[in-house]
């Protein structure tokens, strides 16, 4: 009966994973861009929540609400003055300038909000839980996974049914052809920057109120998010969600086991899943 | 008519700077001789930092393969070493070798998965991969488990050369023993730049600078592209591990999250190589220096240090991607390490001649 | 007051110079085909007016307005539209949302433009969407007149662009460009690689693309296929306009000449 509780929170936990992973697939989708920083850009977004809980006394909630057009400019003008120089045929440029931007971002909020572990604190939600049967599950981590799926939802319906959603595949497909549309493409990117700046900051939210956070922990959300999304295939929002599911139970069942494997597990199930399939589970395209 | 042609890459900087070389790595050696211990400690850093970076450069600037978890190779081998010489009783200079086979061993899975990815994708199944390899060595309870270990007085004080250093110099064990590692430090340095300019000059650089620029090109003409990126990633992580296993020889104390600092053994690294320039074997040695003085400079400002080195960095590849030694050869044409053949000598024809 | 016009239109690729001082215009209603050899600038020449390529102001004009250094969507929402060269249906979308793409931009801003414009008056800046003014988009056409025109589109349009067969993909490429509206409709070699009777099915639609407000520019190789649409030929050779004139007025040797540079 252990194993299926244990099972369960690591599905609830890879909710959490595909947070954080739906941002980068997005931008990825779009542009071809690894954003290197996007682990310490949900940190950031952690400490601004924080930051608007601190100052107004407000609910992390409600505060989430206010952060979210703040970073929402911030990657439009990230995109349009940093990002949008670094792209082209070479991969260096990009690469490089993300990895400087983590370590700028790690280090300013050092300097902002020292290295000491912040959390947000939700008050009788954190304990909150319902039992199903013999299992218990708590609220937020229910609320993270429902999350998850409505910001998986919506970016598929943005892009498959809305103006900008035809803009972005068709920018992604032909950027030439499609400033003959009246399209233009560092504009099209800037609003995609954007908009996976709006999930970042609902993974922020999640983020800073389940765990503790420091300015440190940015590069290894990073590196769950890009388990979850090779895993999962690229280009496939559902199949990160999966992603995240598979690094979630590992990491959950690897702690049951001894608590020092957790992180170990996860990074061997998703060298497992490269081994066995190395486009991941589902692929797009041929 | 007749004329001679003949192809080359020498340049009359290129002869100069040769010489010049050979002056410098005279002073280097007999260095310790009217240098203090402090600065031999200061060059001991930035031989090793210009090895990491001429390795990582090889494998970023000319193979194309942007790996960020370097520190996987920095790490197993500095373990590698301990191991050796905690567990295996053997010198700990001998065992620097066995830092680097470490390395190499540990090279072979890693390729065998990161090149399943590409571009960036390559850059975070690196990272991944040294993650894995800080995590598990956390787990080797011998050589400390989490919370590390430091190597044993007996082997250091034994270590091959130390005694006659002592007499040489008439300096005590401990200064001895920094004189040996710059020593090592140097060697390495050394063999590394002549090692990678030979590499370059030859046939295989050829093919290699063909599978950065055009991969299908370059297939099409018969280099298998393959070969070429494990031949580097092989030669970058042997490197790479002889850097790791030296420099916690000369820190003799290891713990797992400082030898595998993704920090100081990649981001540093890239710092070098980018404000240098990459894709020469100048530009490390430029950003070393540079890297050296804005360290030294900047030492009390602690966060705002690395949030500087950042925004540096980013400057230079949005505004000189190819960095400051870019910038420099593109002013004045200097070549220090030219491998562009030029043909030189002969006349040039026209349709009568 | 010509509709369109190009005065000394210089454009290169890095050290490659592909034009040398072009001087055409187009005038209300008129259609102008632009014919000359393979590498003779005539894609060039379309890169240049749809500002693909960046030239100076000066050298091109659209009622007046000197355009020369705007952005192709810039150029696009004054009511110049393509049909570029080899179709480029964009693969990720259905015929229905290649055609729709086409006139999504119409007249008003999107949210992209508005955040844009909000950051440059913030800046203090000029606003970058002013030269956009002026065509609202509205018109003629639209996707139901689109389909009248091309039946075959609206019984495949749930198809990904790229599964129709390269008449079709022309359809909608035209089809694409005409959801705009254009006052200017330019066609860069719409006839390559189709079958003649394809060919012809697609010319036909030419006349009534006309009556409904478009001035055409056409680009061809099919010299004899150009005569028989264009009011004026301009012919192209190495970067030069080398002949211009009335179909009726130019004899064969005009051409030849005009074409290869030798004198017959």
């Amino acid at each position: 009966m252990i194993w299926i509780d244990t099972i369960v929170q690591g599905i609830l936990l890879g909710g959490l994973y595909a947070l954080f992973a739906a941002g980068l697939s997005l931008v990825f989708g779009i542009m071809r861009l690894v954003n290197l920083a996007h682990g310490d850009l949900i940190v950031l977004g952690s400490y601004v929540i924080l930051f608007v809980v601190s100052a107004l006394g407000i609910n992390p909630f409600l505060a989430a609400a206010l952060a979210a057009p703040v970073m929402f400019l911030l990657g439009w003008v990230l995109q349009k003055l940093v990002l949008n120089r670094t792209l082209g045929e070479d991969i260096l440029p990009p690469l490089l300038v993300t990895f400087g931007l983590s370590i700028v971002i790690q280090n300013g909020l050092l300097e902002g909000f020292s290295a000491d572990s912040q959390r947000m604190s939700l008050g009788a939600l954190e304990t909150a839980s319902v039992s199903l049967g013999p299992i218990t599950m708590g609220v937020m981590p229910l609320m993270t996974f429902a999350s998850a799926i409505l910001v998986i939802v919506a970016l598929n319906q943005l892009f498959y049914r809305t103006a900008i959603g035809r803009a972005f595949r068709a920018t992604s497909d032909d950027a030439t052809t499609a400033s003959l549309m009246g399209i233009r493409p560092d504009r099209v990117f800037a609003s995609a920057t954007a908009i996976a700046m709006l999930v970042v900051t609902i993974a922020a939210l999640y983020l800073g109120t389940r765990a503790n956070f420091d300015p440190s922990i940015g590069p290894a959300r990073l590196i769950y998010a890009f388990e979850a999304v090779i895993i999962g295939g690229l280009g496939s929002l559902w199949g990160t969600l999966i992603g995240g599911i598979i690094i979630g139970v590992a990491q959950t069942l690897g702690a049951a086991i001894n608590p020092e494997w957790q992180i170990l597990a996860g990074h061997v199930a998703f060298l497992i899943v490269l081994l066995v399939r190395p486009r991941g589970l589902f692929p797009k395209g041929a | 008519m007749s004329a001679t042609y003949s192809v080359t890459t020498r340049t009359k900087s290129s002869s100069i700077a040769v010489l010049l070389a050979v002056l410098s790595v005279a002073v280097l050696i007999a260095a310790p001789g009217f240098a203090a211990r402090g600065t031999i400690q200061d060059l001991f850093f930035i031989l090793t930092m210009l090895t990491l970076a001429q390795f990582w450069n090889l494998l970023a600037g000319y193979g194309g393969l942007v790996s960020v978890g370097q520190q996987a190779f920095v790490g197993l081998g500095a373990y590698a070493l301990y191991g050796a010489v905690i567990l295996g009783g053997i010198d700990p200079v001998m065992s620097i070798l066995v830092a680097g086979v470490a390395a190499l061993l540990l090279a072979v899975p890693t390729g065998f998965f990161a090149f399943r990815l590409h571009g960036a994708y390559f850059a975070i199944g690196t990272w991944v991969i040294a993650e894995v390899v800080r995590l598990s060595v956390a787990q080797w309870r011998s050589v400390g488990g989490g919370t590390g270990t430091s190597l044993p007085r007996e082997a250091l004080r034994e270590m091959v050369l130390v005694d006659w250093i002592q007499e040489l110099f008439g300096v005590r064990s401990s200064a001895a023993r920094d004189i040996l590692a710059y020593w090592i430090a140097l060697a390495l340095a050394v063999g590394t730049i002549t090692g990678i300019y030979w590499l370059l000059r030859s046939k295989r650089g050829l093919a290699l600078s063909a599978v950065r620029d055009n991969i299908e090109a370059a297939q099409s003409v018969g280099v298998d592209a393959g070969r070429m990126r494990w031949l580097v990633f092989l030669t970058s992580a042997f490197g790479t591990g002889l850097a790791g296993g030296l420099i916690y020889l000369q820190k003799a104390r290891i713990s797992p999250d400082a030898a595998f600092s993704v920090t100081d053994w990649t981001a540093y690294v890239i710092f070098i190589v980018v404000i240098g320039g990459i894709g020469t074997i100048e530009g490390p040695i430029l950003g070393v220096l540079i890297f050296f003085l804005l360290q030294n400079l900047l030492a009390d400002y602690g966060s705002w240090y690395l949030m500087i080195l950042g925004l540096i960095g980013i400057g230079v590849m949005l505004f000189a991607p190819r960095g400051l030694w870019g910038l420099i050869s593109e002013k004045t044409g200097l070549q220090l390490f030219p491998v562009r053949r030029r043909l030189v000598g002969g006349q040039l024809t026209n349709k009568e001649g | 007051m010509a509709l369109l016009e190009t005065h000394g239109l210089t454009a290169r690729y890095g050290d490659f110079q592909a034009l040398f001082g072009v001087d055409i215009a187009l005038e209300p209603g008129e259609t102008v085909a632009i014919i000359g050899a393979n590498g003779a600038g005539k894609t060039t020449l379309m890169r240049s007016i749809t500002g693909v390529l960046n030239n100076d102001a000066a050298q091109i004009r659209h009622r007046g307005v000197e355009i020369g250094h705007l952005q192709a969507d810039t150029i696009m929402k004054r009511g110049i539209a393509m049909v570029p060269e080899g179709r480029r249906l964009f693969p990720s979308l259905t015929v229905e949302e290649n055609l729709i793409i086409g006139g999504q931009h119409k007249g008003g801003r999107d949210l992209g433009d508005r955040i844009d414009s909000f950051l440059c008056r913030l800046l203090g800046g000029p606003d970058p969407m002013e030269l956009a003014a002026g065509h609202d988009g509205s018109g003629y056409w639209s996707l139901d007149t689109v389909y009248d025109l091309f039946p075959i589109l609206k019984e495949r349009r749930h198809s990904p662009g790229t599964a129709l067969s390269g008449g079709q993909q022309q359809m909608v490429a035209i089809g694409r460009a005409l959801m705009s509206n254009p006052d200017i409709l330019l066609c860069d070699e719409i006839s390559l690689g189709l079958a003649p009777v394809v060919i012809k099915d697609i010319y036909q639609a030419l006349p009534r693309i006309k009556e409904n407000g478009a001035s055409l520019i056409v680009v061809e190789q099919d010299i004899g296929q150009a005569l028989k649409i264009a009011d004026r030929v301009y012919c192209l050779m190495e970067g030069r306009v080398t002949l211009e004139g009335r179909p009726s007025e130019i004899t064969r040797d005009d051409i030849h000449a005009a074409y290869f540079g030798e004198t017959a």
